[in-house]
């Protein structure tokens, strides 16, 4: 039988940061709750504007962190003191401060290992495909244009109002995001 | 013989001369020139074709049968060409010919077999084990037996541990008189000549190789050609010979040849001793000194601690009088007159440099204090110096010792003897026997006379025992000529050195360790050595060649000595067949020490002619022995090669020492080059040396203590045919060397000819910048402050510590060294790199301050003002001071101090050295990578690394050698002292098993055991009852650098000097 | 939205001058970065360089090889010196990496925009420092096929590393710093990969950047929590940076050796690491801006401030040297004292006057501004600055090793063929593995150039 492709959403299309800011300020206005932008750089607020408020990665960091140092200090006491004790140079087997360095570099090993890493999976990448990227113009989004999408999950959404909605916010372009 | 014959033979020879060393020489140089390269290259290409060859005979047979295999294709040239240049390499010298590797090995291999079949354990019948049973050897525990070591003139009683049928190591025999269970260097080394890949292996006509029955025929014709004229023309050349069976097989043969004559040449032996015992009792005596009971020693020019008959004896005796226990103890004094820094010389309380010819004057000039009428002006230093002496040598009547250098003339013995009578020490402080040496003839004279003969053609057949007369010989005699005169020459070396180029036969002599044969320690008392392995090669005693002539050709040695000792043990109180198993055991034969007798002085010294004092600016040219090579024999050996020469701390070279007054006037600088520096590489400035019309070019050195305007040429470098390691290191001094000047020339003309040569100096530097690290003092000072030792730096309070201690419950082993004692001989280094298998590493590492010795003795000089140095004086010799003139030296081994608080520990990213219960800091070979951090971590520089890969893997006789309790490192991983562990374990081993503790003094380090005047105790610094635990608790004793707070386990205790209160100051 | 340049020579005007030439807009820095990558022809500049370094790390190779087959032997070391041009060029190279993180982490914390353009190849050049640096602390060893030791694995011997030595303290640090560092510059990259991912012509690019870039689609969500892990990044990574040199130090200052045991080490060791990373930043900003006409981007004000970093670390570790000779004397131990007077009048002595004027001397043109923006004269300062710092660690090393507690053991350094050999083969991988990065990557932030035009066209330029 034969697929036929559904629609992922709707998308339009802005010049600059200012008019998407505004956009995104009217959807979320108009009760749109699944919507997401595509800016070629970072626009503060932006996120905050579309409904995204938290991240976990500062707390993932923080628990890299801690097990990073705590491994660190643990394994050396345990192989200095506990595992295989030796006489170093007459210097107590339990030579905390000798071990302050390590534990230190593994604190910073394991925060930043965890930041990257839960930063990278929060953002469930790597996603080699993905729906918004059948329409031609965005390739723009890496560039110099900013999108606005809203998805077809949203309760609001409906095809034809929704694209009218969005031609309303005088976007240059508006395109039906499809997925095949 | 048909001169025909003869004529033919010598063009051979002459032919072989011109080609053989071209070959023989390209292994020892380090540029061979291109023509030999192409020889070599050729007969490599012929070599590997016979290998195989060789190889597939050598399959076939099987353990012994090697040997002849061996001796069958030994016939074949090309195979004499490998045996002789392309397989022997020296001993631990790391490999640079990688080409050569392979081929190396495989010729190890065929050959390491047969070398192993050569060692099985000697009969069981003829030897006896020291201590231990004879009849069981357990695998991995050594036997010990007792044999002597005969050393020119006398011998040293030693003690040699064997593994499995191998002797690894040689130890002193405590019940030998001449060893008092001490060594030195030469005794400690002796083992790598054994091994030495380099020895002579066959015997050999016109430089082919011969099978020794083909020599027996030989010599029995020989025989009886020379017995026509009842031996006219029949001549031997020995060395000293102190072996009774030699010297009575000798006068046999003398006996059956009326005509013939017995010569005689030690090149490093003076004539003193004999020409002045003529002098002073018209006979040759032996002269036997009991320092012990001196309580004043004047030597004039005399090294009796380092060189000499007797040497070890009277160096254990001497430090005894050196022992100081607590400040009411006393010490003897000895004051040195000498022309040359010696070790004797740097443990004097007074030192006055005189120049040699001076020394005459000097005793005569105290004759004269002492009245025995002879006199001579003194320069005035050196008169009030005497008076003290005088003074101090009448307040001792009878406890007092003069002794007159064997370099001196026969006056200056004859005056000794006469000053020793009238302050009544002879019986005493000395005492006189019959010569021990076998033909105490005078050594030039001997020689002169046979070269007379030669060139008169009145000599067709000399036998060359042993020496090297073409190498060394005094120069005026050409001996290497005239040695081509004679028809036929029969040579016995170890090696086919230069005399054995110009010889028709050569016998390749075994080593004293391969066969049996006898001697007489310094007293007199007789030892028969006895072999510990059979001999590796095809080589011969002297008593073999001796007998092939004689009517029982092919008398076992043996056999020789059973019979000279049924004979000699008539007026013995044991016959031979009771007492030989104990004689083997002991290592003596008791009640052969000779008796003391009393010859009458027949001397006058005021007969004495008057002598000239020389020109004081008239330069003076000393010839000596060099302290580590001696005569040249030890050029071969790598261990004394590599062996910083006592005073000057020179490895691989000689250099003709110069004092810093005439090195400043001459400008001969020292640069230290960048590379190895003050631990490694100098440059020196070349200096050509005219004298005696002969000229030769040598590295000048400047010493300080050496007298002024002397110039010391040690003699033994210059080798052309050594071998491996020997050939064409230093200047041969033997050049400039003629008979009428042995030992010091004069009208010589010294000039720098502008070029510089690199010399490897292991330590440069002399002063201490004003560290704690070699404490000094004197005996006044001493009394009245105990510790003194402790005022230069102390460690901090242990209450200090942030740290809980770690304790110590069971054993702490640790070490004292008695810096009284230690006169810097240097025997524990060699015994270290014995016990241990320590690599040589070669001059070029040396130089860059690579060399691999566990234990060093650092020399420091502090002069009279040596505070001064302290401030920014580089402590470079070739900056003049007057302060080196006349330093004091002191000595100081250092081994790893084997901190509590080791630095080395705490750097180690891997867990390599560690401590262990007992307080050793632990070496984990296999757990080092070499990051070097521990060395640079280590403020005593102990620790020594494997820059590359400096141990021979290949060369299968230096396998036999390694001590197999000890890992055999290699490249990349550090090193350093363990206190001998290994011996260590050893008596813990045997202590468990007898469910005991360790004693004390049970366990001896190598060093410990090496060292002539006990100046290293080792042991359980936790049982307060130990040798060990009472030195440091003296208040002496104190420790480098204490305020490292590294707390050493190696403690020192500081050097007391004992000058004459009034004393002229020297 | 187009400025009129101003005159150059006002410093108030010159204050306010931008990081970034006026007159672009998204598109253009784009096309301008992007082309580098992308389209602009492999220039004979480029082939000839590459090729020259090229060959200088098949001499790196040969020179290994070598090391491995004779052992440490064929260096200069010896003993007392048992550590030479490995361990300098080791602590050198590491110093050399910190300018790198110092730009992107700690200047993103102090929010200046001017680190911007110069940040991405400044953290590229840490990497590469970074790998050159670990080269030595591997073969350095007698035995490198064991260097394995130094980590901590459950070994059939049960042994394990030993912590109290700082050579362990390293093993941590540095493989921590370049891990992070490379987390910092792969995060950073990641717009940039998809921006070119977009942009590629070709198949081949478009799959390598696409498989690069993880799919990354510049949505807002990403971007927030991106921006948050890069912030923590940055937090982490200063603490780092500074950490790592002062483990570095410890090397020397945990060891008892007169000329290594002393507390200043740590902050001048951090202070010389940045001082001669800017200097390298230079060395390479400076041919780059040139070769890829990037001047609008990299502009005068970055290569002043840059030089204005250099004269103020250059002071810190003037006052290190200074305390040294201070603490050695005031404190009066004797040992301290003698290695003073040693680096003074020593044989050694003339690397110590070389270094006075490479490290002290020279930066004081810096107070100069028409020094400052002299482009020429910076980059040879920069080069006279480099090789100073590769004294300073040469004088530390060396010269302290030959004249420690036993006089009787003092000895000296000098290299070998092979300790050069080495060395310059290093130089060789760095500059060739930079000539890589200029082809295979953005050289500068994109996205960050383009978050930089949108704060310009806002005239907000001014108030970095």
């Amino acid at each position: 039988m034969e697929h036929r492709p559904h629609s992922y959403g709707v998308m339009a299309e802005f010049d600059t940061p200012e008019e998407i800011m505004a956009a995104a300020k009217k959807t979320r206005e108009a009760g749109y709750k699944h919507v997401t932008a595509y800016t070629p750089f970072p626009i503060e607020g932006l996120a905050e504007e579309i409904g995204f408020k938290w991240t976990a990665v500062p707390l993932i960091t923080l628990l890299g962190g801690i097990g990073g140092g705590l491994t660190g200090f643990g394994m050396q006491y345990w192989m200095m003191a506990v595992s295989y004790p030796l006489n170093i140079g007459g210097r107590p087997l339990n030579s905390w401060p000798a071990f302050i360095p390590v534990t230190f570099e593994l604190t910073i090993l394991g925060a930043a290992t965890f930041a990257v890493l839960g930063m990278i999976a929060l953002n469930k990448l790597p996603e080699p495909y993905h729906p918004v990227f059948n329409v031609d113009r965005f390739s723009h989004a890496s560039t110099d244009k900013f999108f606005l999408c809203i998805q077809a999950k949203d309760p609001k959404y409906n095809l034809a109002e929704t694209a009218r909605f969005l031609q309303g916010l005088n976007a240059k372009h508006v395109d039906e995001v499809k997925d095949e | 013989m048909d001169p025909m014959s003869d004529l033919a033979n010598n063009e051979k020879l002459l032919r072989i001369l011109e080609g053989a060393p071209a070959a023989d020489t390209a292994r020892g140089q380090q540029h061979a020139d291109e023509h030999e390269e192409e020889a070599e290259d050729a007969t490599r290409q012929e070599a590997k074709l016979d290998l195989s060859a060789l190889r597939r005979k050598l399959k076939e047979k099987s353990g012994k049968e090697y040997w002849r295999t061996l001796e069958e294709l030994a016939d074949n040239p090309h195979f004499d060409a490998l045996l002789h240049r392309e397989f022997p390499r020296h001993a631990s010298e790391w490999d640079d010919a990688v080409d050569r590797r392979g081929f190396l090995k495989l010729m190890g291999a065929s050959l390491a077999l047969a070398g192993l079949a050569g060692c099985g354990r000697p009969d069981e019948a003829h030897i006896a084990p020291y201590v231990k049973q004879p009849d069981q050897v357990i695998p991995g525990r050594p036997n010990f037996y007792a044999t002597a070591m005969p050393f020119s003139g006398d011998a040293i009683g030693v003690i040699v541990e064997s593994h499995e049928g191998r002797p690894t190591k040689i130890e002193g025999n405590p019940d030998h008189p001449s060893s008092l269970g001490a060594s030195n260097a030469f005794v400690q080394a002796s083992i790598l000549n054994l091994y030495d890949p380099d020895r002579a292996q066959t015997v050999m006509y016109t430089g082919e190789i011969r099978s020794w029955s083909a020599f027996l025929d030989a010599a029995q014709s020989l025989a009886t050609s020379v017995k026509a004229t009842s031996g006219e023309g029949f001549r031997i050349l020995t060395g000293s010979v102190s072996s009774p069976t030699l010297n009575s097989q000798i006068k046999k043969l003398l006996a059956a040849y009326p005509a013939a004559k017995w010569h005689h040449w030690e090149p490093a032996t003076g004539d003193g001793p004999t020409e002045g015992a003529k002098l002073a009792f018209g006979r040759v005596v032996n002269t036997v000194y009991v320092p012990g009971k001196a309580n004043v020693i004047l030597s004039l020019d005399s090294d009796f601690l380092a060189s000499g008959p007797g040497q070890i004896a009277y160096a254990k005796q001497f430090a005894r009088r050196r022992k100081l226990d607590g400040p009411n103890g006393t010490l003897n004094r000895l004051y040195v007159v000498e022309p040359v820094p010696s070790v004797t010389g740097s443990s004097a309380d007074h030192r006055l440099p005189l120049r040699a010819s001076e020394i005459e004057l000097f005793s005569r000039a105290l004759g004269g204090k002492l009245g025995l009428g002879s006199d001579a002006a003194l320069a005035g230093h050196a008169a009030k110096w005497l008076d003290t002496v005088v003074a101090d040598l009448e307040k001792e009547r009878g406890a007092s010792l003069v002794v007159a250098g064997e370099y001196q003339p026969a006056a200056v013995h004859a005056l000794a003897h006469a000053i020793n009578l009238k302050l009544g020490n002879v019986g005493t402080t000395l005492y006189y026997t019959e010569p021990v040496e076998a033909l105490p003839t005078g050594n030039a004279e001997s020689l002169r006379e046979l070269c007379a003969d030669i060139s008169h053609g009145k000599v067709d057949l000399l036998i060359i025992l042993g020496g090297n007369p073409v190498y060394d010989a005094p120069h005026d005699f050409d001996f290497a000529a005239k040695l081509l005169k004679v028809p036929n020459s029969i040579r016995l070396s170890p090696y086919y050195d230069e005399t054995s180029r110009y010889s028709k036969w050569h016998i390749s002599e075994s080593h004293y360790l391969e066969g049996w044969s006898d001697a007489r320690g310094h007293d007199g008392t007789a030892s028969i050595i006895q072999p510990l392995i059979s001999p590796l090669y095809y080589t011969h005693s002297a008593h073999d060649v001796i007998a092939a002539f004689s009517d029982k050709p092919g008398m076992p040695a043996y056999d020789a000595v059973r019979n000279y000792w049924t004979e000699a043990s008539a007026h013995l109180e044991s016959s031979l067949d009771a007492g030989w198993r104990k004689w083997l055991n002991d290592g003596v034969i008791p009640g052969t020490k000779f008796a003391p007798i009393t010859p009458e002085l027949k001397f006058n010294a005021a007969s004495l002619p008057a002598q000239a004092p020389a020109k004081p600016d008239q330069i003076e040219y000393v010839f000596r022995p060099d302290p580590t090579v001696h005569d040249g024999r030890y050029a071969n050996n790598g261990w004394l090669q590599e062996l910083p020469k006592p005073l000057t701390k020179l490895t691989w070279d000689n250099a003709a020492l110069v004092s810093p007054k005439l090195a400043q006037t001459k400008n001969l600088a020292h640069i230290v080059q960048a590379r190895g520096g003050e631990h490694g590489q100098i440059l020196s400035a070349l200096v050509d040396i005219e004298l005696n019309g002969s000229k030769v070019t040598a590295a000048s050195w400047t010493l300080p203590g050496v007298a002024e305007n002397t110039v010391v040429l040690p003699l033994g470098y210059g080798r052309t045919h050594a071998g491996y390691t020997g050939t064409n290191k230093g200047f041969n001094a033997y050049v400039v060397r003629t008979s009428d000047a042995l030992w010091t020339a004069s009208n010589g003309k010294m000039t720098p000819n502008g070029e510089t040569y690199p010399l490897a100096c292991t330590q440069y530097h002399f002063n201490m910048e004003g560290r704690q690290i070699l404490v000094t003092g004197t005996l006044e000072e001493y009394k009245k402050n105990p510790a003194f030792a402790h005022e230069s730096g102390e460690a901090p309070p242990k209450s200090d510590s942030l740290y809980k201690e770690f304790a110590y419950p069971g054993y702490a082993w640790g070490m004292a060294i008695d810096l009284n004692k230690c006169n810097g001989c240097s025997a524990c280094v060699v015994a270290c790199q014995a016990e241990n298998n320590i690599p040589v590493v070669g001059k070029d590492q040396v130089m860059r301050g690579r060399e691999m010795h566990w234990i060093r003795i650092d020399r420091y000089y502090t002069g009279t003002d040596a505070d001064s140095s302290r401030e920014g004086k580089t402590g470079d010799p070739s900056e003049y001071s007057p302060t080196l003139d006349n330093p004091e030296t002191f000595f100081q081994p250092v081994p790893c101090m084997q901190c509590e608080n080791a630095p080395c520990e705490q750097v180690c990213p891997v867990d390599a050295t560690v401590h262990s219960a007992e307080g050793l800091n632990d070496m984990v070979y296999n757990r080092c990578i070499g990051t070097r951090y521990c060395s640079n971590n280590c403020p005593y520089k102990v620790r020594r690394f494997n820059f590359l890969r400096f141990q021979d893997w290949e060369t299968p006789q230096l396998k036999l050698l390694r001590n197999p309790e000890v890992t055999v490192r290699s490249r990349g991983v550090m090193e350093k002292c363990t206190y001998c562990v290994q011996r260590i374990n050893n008596v813990r081993i045997d202590a468990e098993k007898q469910n005991r503790p360790i004693r004390d003094n049970e366990i001896v380090t190598a060093c410990e055991s090496a060292c002539p005047s006990e100046a290293i105790v080792f042991g359980n610094a936790n049982d307060p009852t130990s040798k060990v635990a009472k030195l440091k608790a003296d208040e002496r004793n104190y420790s480098i650098l204490a305020e490292i707070n590294a707390r050493p386990r190696t403690t020192y205790l500081a050097a007391v000097r004992n000058p004459n209160p009034g004393g002229e100051k020297a | 939205m187009s400025v009129t340049q101003p005159p150059i020579d006002s410093p108030e005007i010159r204050r306010l001058e931008p990081v970034l030439a006026p007159g672009h807009t998204y598109l253009s820095v784009t096309d301008k970065i992007a082309a580098v990558v992308l389209t602009r022809p492999l220039g004979i500049g480029w082939l000839a360089g590459f090729g020259l370094t090229f060959s200088l790390v098949m001499l790196l190779f040969l020179s290994l090889a070598w090391l491995i087959t004779k052992g440490v032997g064929i260096w200069g070391i010896n003993i007392p010196i048992g550590w030479g041009f490995a361990i300098v060029n080791f602590v050198w190279w590491i110093g050399i990496g910190h300018a790198g993180t110092l730009i992107s982490a700690i200047l993103y914390l102090l929010n200046q925009k001017w680190r911007t353009s110069i940040n991405r190849f400044a953290e590229a050049m840490t990497l590469f420092a970074v790998a050159c640096a670990g080269i030595f602390p591997l073969i350095h060893t007698g035995r490198p096929w064991m260097a394995y030791y130094m980590f901590p694995y459950p070994s059939t011997m049960g042994i394990w590393p030993q912590f109290r030595s700082p050579l362990i303290w390293d093993v941590f640090a540095v493989s921590t710093y370049g891990t992070v560092s490379l987390l910092f510059w792969y995060v950073g990259l990641l717009p940039d990969l998809a921006t070119l991912r977009d942009r590629a012509k070709d198949r081949a690019q478009q799959l390598a950047y696409g498989v690069l870039s993880l799919g990354w689609r510049n949505s807002a969500h990403h971007w927030h929590r991106y921006q948050s892990a890069y912030l923590l990044l940055a937090g982490l990574a200063t603490p780092l940076v500074l950490s790592v040199h002062t483990v570095v130090s410890f090397d020397f200052s945990v060891a008892i050796v007169p000329g290594w045991h002393t507390t200043i080490f740590p902050p001048y060791f951090v202070a010389g690491a940045i001082y001669s990373g800017f200097a390298m930043v230079l060395t390479l900003a400076i041919p780059l801006r040139k070769a890829y006409g990037l001047e609008d981007f990299i502009t005068m004000r970055h290569l002043e401030n840059m030089a204005k970093v250099m004269l103020a670390t250059g002071l810190i570790v003037a006052y290190g040297y200074f305390i040294e000779f201070f603490m050695a004397y005031y404190s009066g131990n004797k040992f301290d004292v003698f290695l003073a007077n040693q680096r003074l009048h020593g044989p050694y002595s003339h690397f110590y006057y070389a270094l006075i004027l490479c490290n002290i001397l020279t930066p004081q043109l810096l107070w100069f501004e028409k020094v400052r923006r002299n482009v020429a004269a910076l980059f040879i300062m920069s080069l006279v600055i480099n090789t100073g710092m590769w004294l300073e660690r040469f004088v530390i090393v060396v010269i302290s090793l030959t004249r420690d507690y036993m006089p009787s053991a003092w000895g000296r350094y000098s290299a070998t063929f092979w300790d050069y050999s080495t060395f310059v083969g290093t130089l060789g991988l760095f500059v060739m593995l930079m000539f890589l990065f200029v082809r295979g990557l953005p050289a500068i932030a994109i996205s960050e150039m383009r978050e930089l035009v949108a704060h310009q066209s806002h005239g907000k330029g001014e108030h970095q």
